[in-house]
């Protein structure tokens, strides 16, 4: 059994079918890519693993236990973290406050202080701005914000959705940076949407290819990296 | 002496009105409603004082009972009508002018409810603290200790909030569900339980408003009703979304209406409180201490 198992998934926004019958699953610890371009069903498939939107058919298993039907505040308290798209920071809130909400569920204070502690460490740029209002923080600031939130909730599942999305080649060199040593560190199991295939793909352990809702392909991301055919249509480079 | 005069009796009536102002700003930051059904609802708490004290002719233990009531009732309309209807009517514009309809029913519907159990007369829920002015010298104030005891349950109810709001994880939520739900959610914030809370504390902060004022008049089903204008007037002068700008917009109303009665005449007043609203809406839209963002997304 893998740890996250998705079965013939299909959702929908009213009359259109974003994720058609998707099926892939990944190991615990994975790191997988999902790829596609504009309208692909990307965002749609986290929102549904996340509890955000209903899904039509199908299943979705974390460790053996159903997703779906689950509000995000319970999925989250499992272990779930959704980044959504587009730097998921609450801009009338400073810093701080950003980060702290990250672990306003939690009992374990003290483990919220350490978190909070690491989250600072990885992203020095956010401590020297705790103070400073959200939505003054540069594109990349944000992401580290949206992110390092996240993590403060002590995620098992990290799901992050285009966390490239308007930020300059450098800074998601770093972002992408920080996501697989996090990772690696603290074993999360990660399902990165992206539409920056190459960068995904080169830290990803997996790819999972997607078009207008459906399974193009999927493999080890070496593998979708070499392939020429998948690189021509739908890699884009 | 006419011009401190006046300058005492605005700033009683304006804690009033910013309590009231406080009431409808808490209700908004929560759930971006315009609760019209606010009036209703303190009427309402203030009868559950009023009942109270009958029964143990304290007016002290009375207030307890009317805040906690107001509380109760506001969870009520949030967590069991609007939510519902939130469900039934979730997508479009429609969605966002539902609620405020129905909270205008409501304020229909409460105020025929207490008509039919109080009836319509005129019944006193009275303050063990005196109405009358305090002595200077010889000359007798406008300001009363009942006036006193409004002025500070204002700042009271507003620096309770405002500490709340500032300092505590449950203000963090607060504040976080009402700028951006989703985010919010996927935060693990419980928005629903959490909005409901705003309700409440709005609830309560008008249950103050009724058990301070209703002494210094009278308590009958719409005896508040005017009262609602002057709060939204005084919350949009503050801004709609801030608490310390609905005090500052309720006592600047109050000691606005105060001057104009002195000077210009009763007959101007309650239109008075038409023009000011215009005026703060084409001047400074957000008010004197409204925020940029909270307007944007609103
Ligand atoms: N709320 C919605 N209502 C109706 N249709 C929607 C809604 N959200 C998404 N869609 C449609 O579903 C399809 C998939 O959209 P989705 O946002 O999942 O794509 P995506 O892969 O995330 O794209 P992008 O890379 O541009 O973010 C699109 O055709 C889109 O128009
Ligand atoms: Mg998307």
């Amino acid at each position: 059994m893998s740890a996250l198992d998705v079965k013939d998934l299909s959702v929908s926004h009213g009359a259109i079918t974003a994720v058609k019958k998707l099926s892939f699953s990944i190991e615990q610890g994975q790191l997988a890519a999902i790829i596609g371009s504009n309208g692909a069903g990307k965002t749609t498939l986290l929102r549904a693993l996340s509890g955000l939107i209903p899904s039509s058919h199908g299943t979705a298993t974390w460790n053996g236990k159903s997703l779906l039907g689950e509000k995000p505040e319970d999925l989250v308290r499992a272990g779930i973290v959704h980044v959504s798209e587009g730097k998921s920071v609450i801009p009338e809130l400073n810093v701080k406050e950003n980060l702290a909400l990250g672990g306003i569920w939690r009992k374990d204070k003290k483990d919220v202080a350490v978190a909070t502690e690491e989250v600072l460490e990885l992203f020095p740029r956010l401590r020297e701005r705790l103070q400073q209002s959200a939505d003054t923080l540069s594109g990349g600031e944000r992401q580290m914000l949206a992110i390092g939130r996240a993590l403060i909730a002590r995620p098992q599942l990290l799901l992050l959705d285009e966390p490239s999305l308007g930020l300059a080649p450098l800074i998601i060199e770093q972002i992408f940076e920080a996501i697989n040593q996090l990772r690696h560190r603290l074993n999360l199991t990660v399902l990165l949407v992206e539409q920056n295939a190459m960068s995904a793909l080169k830290i990803a352990d997996v790819g999972i290819i997607i078009n207008v809702g459906s399974l193009v392909t999927s493999g080890p991301s070496k593998e979708l990296l070499a392939d020429a055919n998948l690189r021509a249509a739908y890699l884009g480079y | 002496m006419i011009i401190i005069d006046t300058l005492l009796i605005g700033l009683s009536s304006g804690a009033i009105y910013a309590l009231m102002a406080l009431a409808l700003v808490l209700v908004w930051r929560s759930t971006r409603v315009v609760n019209f059904a606010q009036a209703g609802q303190a009427i309402l708490s203030t009868y559950l004082g009023y009942e109270v004290m009958n029964r143990t002719h304290s007016y002290w233990i009375s207030i307890p009972f009317a805040i906690v009531g107001g509380a109760a009732i506001a969870a009520f309309i949030d967590a069991v009508i609007l939510r519902s209807l939130a469900k039934r009517s979730h997508k479009g514009s429609v969605s966002e002018i539902a609620p405020v309809i129905a909270t205008l029913g409501l304020l229909g519907l409460i105020r025929s409810l207490t008509g039919m159990i109080w009836g319509n007369a005129y019944v006193q829920y009275i303050s063990p603290l005196s109405g009358k002015g305090y002595m200077i010298g010889k000359h007798t104030i406008p300001f009363s200790p009942q006036n006193l005891i409004i002025v500070i349950g204002a700042l009271l109810v507003m620096g309770i909030f405002a500490t709340i709001f500032k300092f505590t994880n449950l203000g963090l939520a607060l504040r976080a569900a009402s700028f951006q739900p989703e985010i919010s959610r996927l935060a693990g914030i419980r928005v629903d339980r959490i909005r409901t809370i705003g309700w409440a504390f709005a609830g309560a902060a008008g249950a103050v408003a009724g058990a301070l004022v209703t002494p210094t008049t009278y308590l009958s089903p719409n005896s508040l009703d005017l009262l609602l204008v002057s709060g939204f007037v005084a919350a949009v002068i503050g801004g709609l979304d801030s608490l310390i700008g609905a005090v500052l917009g309720g006592l600047l109303l109050g000691v606005g209406f105060a001057f104009i009665l002195q000077y210009i005449g009763a007959s101007v007043t309650f239109s008075a409180a038409f023009i000011i609203l215009i005026v703060v809406l084409f001047v400074r839209p957000r008010g004197i201490l409204g925020s940029k963002v909270g307007r944007r997304d609103a």
